[in-house]
């Protein structure tokens, strides 16, 4: 079993996609075969792999978290109680939503954490969502355009990649002002290049296929042929590289709530949270324990499906991944 | 050669041009500079005769090309704290960020290519996981995070390390630290990936057949080949450590460009952010424009593409 490629007769395997996403800048996912065949196999995979298996369900239990009770908290993550000040956690003595702990002012710990979790993950999907819509649609534009458009954009996205995020963050909320939509600006504007190089490397040699050609040559204008032709194919790229994304925004947004440039009172993330509890980082190290461990674990997750992700697209190591997890038997949707 | 140059040198005038008009449009993004360097409520007048002596009245495009003159003389206006020129504030923080960078920039090289090739030599084998797990999670601890909890565990615990300041040797060990654990997983990363690809070429074959002992084979033969992909990573790692050195900066009290430039948002010190923008960007700027030519001399096919 060399590669699981070659043994899918039937799939086919678009050049400019089927390189791996390790190590190559155009950063092609397979994701765009019709046939579900390799999807169902890595489902599979996944579900043989313990630790990826439990980041993928923390991640989804987290954003169910998210989108279900946590607005249920708002209140009660705001309860100042001064008999529970600095309460140690682990204790059910003071109510369950006590058990992590205390704040300063006597807030649930949890509460906190429930209600940073909403707001964590709101900014995170809201820079993934913005910075990858406008990213690729710039891409596509300029990759379909090419000429000096082309060069100066990609020019423009050597500049924000080489300017460091916190240093963007510094500059613009110094002169915006802190709050959570620039917050959101400035962070999708620094993660704009990623979809911006992709899409356009993509998209610049998609236009010179036949099927492009074909269009053209029909009488389709560069709109149509974009949205229908092109799009569809860049799509799913994004997609991924999107997924891929999430823990460093994650990342990089708690970065700037713990410098202040990022939420401030009453609105809380993870960051914010850290922040608060680095005052009183000798008398209740939970307060800083806990979010920050709230972080790393779902940073983590993401990161070990990022890898996963990356394994899979890569037919160098996908084969060799598939062979060693799949016994024999049971790789019949390969092997036919 | 010369063409891969030329186009190279030309990339990087462009991308330098599009960062100064970046640093310059900074200062109307909140409306007016007046905004920025006059305290609030000061009559209509003084604004007018501010606008007037900086030429913020002029048209737009002569502001700009203002702009870039006085950029060309490295003159960002005065920091409106010291009255120090801005330039100089930055320049004068530049030393101390840049020792602490490289050195955690080489420890995490050192240790993150060594972690990456042992865990290519048997790809998803116990150490390969071990070691993928590892690194992934030192990419995945926030920087901020981990400085807090060195700090906790090591000062406040134990009491082996200080909390802050440049004392002595002890002092170094958390804030390069807090630098270089991040790096260390990218870097692993890319090394196993690279190192994965230049173990199955047929020459290793080849050499295997040979006898040669598989740690030869990965450090001495294989690794050559895979540092290619390698260096440019390295390189990209030069702007996160920039946003480590803030986080250090705030969390041990240590001095350099991080530290100017928090401190000047705290006193709304337009000049000195300015200026610290421009020259960090250039710097990286720079960096790269460096690394890209040592690249294509290294690799010649880069040139022709």
């Amino acid at each position: 079993m060399k590669n699981l490629h070659d043994l899918t007769p039937g799939l086919v395997v678009d050049d400019s996609t089927a390189s791996g996403l390790l190590g190559d800048p155009t950063l092609g996912g397979s994701f765009d075969t019709k046939s579900g065949t390799l999807k169902w196999v890595r489902l599979r995979v996944l579900l043989k792999m313990p630790v990826q298996l439990t980041a993928a369900l923390w991640l989804v239990s987290l954003v169910v978290v998210a989108l279900t009770i946590a607005p249920l908290f708002e209140t009660a993550a705001n309860v100042q109680n001064l008999e529970v000040r600095f309460l140690a956690p682990f204790s059910l003595d003071h109510g369950w939503l006590n058990v992590l702990g205390a704040d300063g002012l006597g807030r649930s710990e949890l509460g906190q954490l429930i209600v940073g979790t909403r707001t964590s993950f709101l900014i995170a999907g809201g820079v993934v969502v913005v910075s990858a819509t406008i990213g690729s649609a710039i891409g596509m534009l300029c990759g379909y355009a090419g000429g000096w458009v082309d060069a100066s954009l990609m020019r423009l996205a050597d500049v924000i990649v080489a300017l460091p995020t916190l240093l963007l963050a510094l500059a613009v909320l110094f002169v915006l002002g802190t709050s959570i939509i620039n917050l959101v600006i400035v962070l999708a504007l620094s993660r704009l290049p990623v979809y911006m190089r992709t899409a356009e490397a993509q998209t610049r040699s998609l236009r010179e296929r036949t099927f492009v050609e074909a269009s053209r040559s029909l009488g389709a204008s560069s709109r149509r042929i974009i949205v229908k032709d092109i799009a569809p194919l860049v799509l799913p790229t994004v997609l991924t590289l999107a997924m891929l994304e999430l823990a460093g925004v994650i990342l990089a947004a708690a970065g700037l709530s713990f410098l202040g440039l990022g939420l401030q009172r009453p609105d809380v993330d993870w960051g914010t949270l850290v922040a608060d509890g680095r005052s009183y980082l000798t008398v209740a190290w939970w307060l800083t324990v806990f979010p920050g461990f709230a972080i790393a674990l779902t940073a983590l997750a993401g990161n070990l499906l990022a890898n996963w992700v990356r394994a899979m697209g890569d037919p160098n190591q996908s084969g060799r991944l598939v062979a060693k997890i799949m016994p024999k038997g049971n790789r019949e949707p390969v092997d036919k | 050669m010369w063409a891969f140059l030329g186009k190279r040198l030309l990339y990087s005038a462009m991308a330098l041009i599009g960062l100064t008009f970046a640093v310059f449009v900074l200062a109307f993004l909140s409306g007016s500079p007046a905004r920025l360097y006059l305290p609030e409520g000061v009559p209509q007048s003084t604004i007018d005769l501010f606008n007037k002596q900086h030429g913020y009245d002029l048209p737009f495009y002569q502001q700009f090309v203002n702009f870039m003159l006085s950029v060309l003389h490295f003159d960002f206006g005065q920091s409106l704290v010291d009255g120090r020129p801005a330039s100089t504030v930055i320049l004068d923080a530049f030393p101390d960020t840049i020792v602490i960078s490289v050195i955690a920039l080489f420890i995490s090289t050192a240790i993150g290519v060594t972690l990456g090739c042992i865990a290519a030599m048997k790809p998803f084998g116990a150490a390969d996981k071990t070691i993928t797990f590892v690194t992934l999670g030192a990419g995945s601890f926030p920087d901020f995070w981990l400085a807090l909890m060195g700090v906790l565990f090591f000062s406040v615990q134990l009491r082996i390390l200080p909390t802050s300041g440049q004392s002595g040797l002890s002092s170094w060990v958390l804030p390069v630290a807090t630098l270089a654990i991040a790096p260390i997983g990218s870097l692993a990363q890319v090394a196993r990936g690279a190192m994965v690809d230049s173990l199955s070429a047929g020459y290793i074959q080849s050499a295997r057949a040979r006898g040669y002992s598989k740690w030869r084979l990965t450090f001495r033969h294989a690794l050559k080949n895979a540092a290619l992909p390698i260096i440019p990573v390295a390189g990209n790692q030069a702007a996160r450590l920039f946003n480590g050195t803030v986080i250090v900066s705030i969390i041990f009290a240590w001095p350099g460009i991080g530290a100017v430039m928090v401190a000047s948002v705290g006193n709304r010190d337009f000049p000195v952010l300015q200026a610290g923008v421009f020259l960090v960007g250039v710097s990286i700027l720079l960096l790269n424009l460096v690394l890209d030519l040592t690249y294509s001399f290294v690799d010649p096919r880069i040139r022709v593409s």
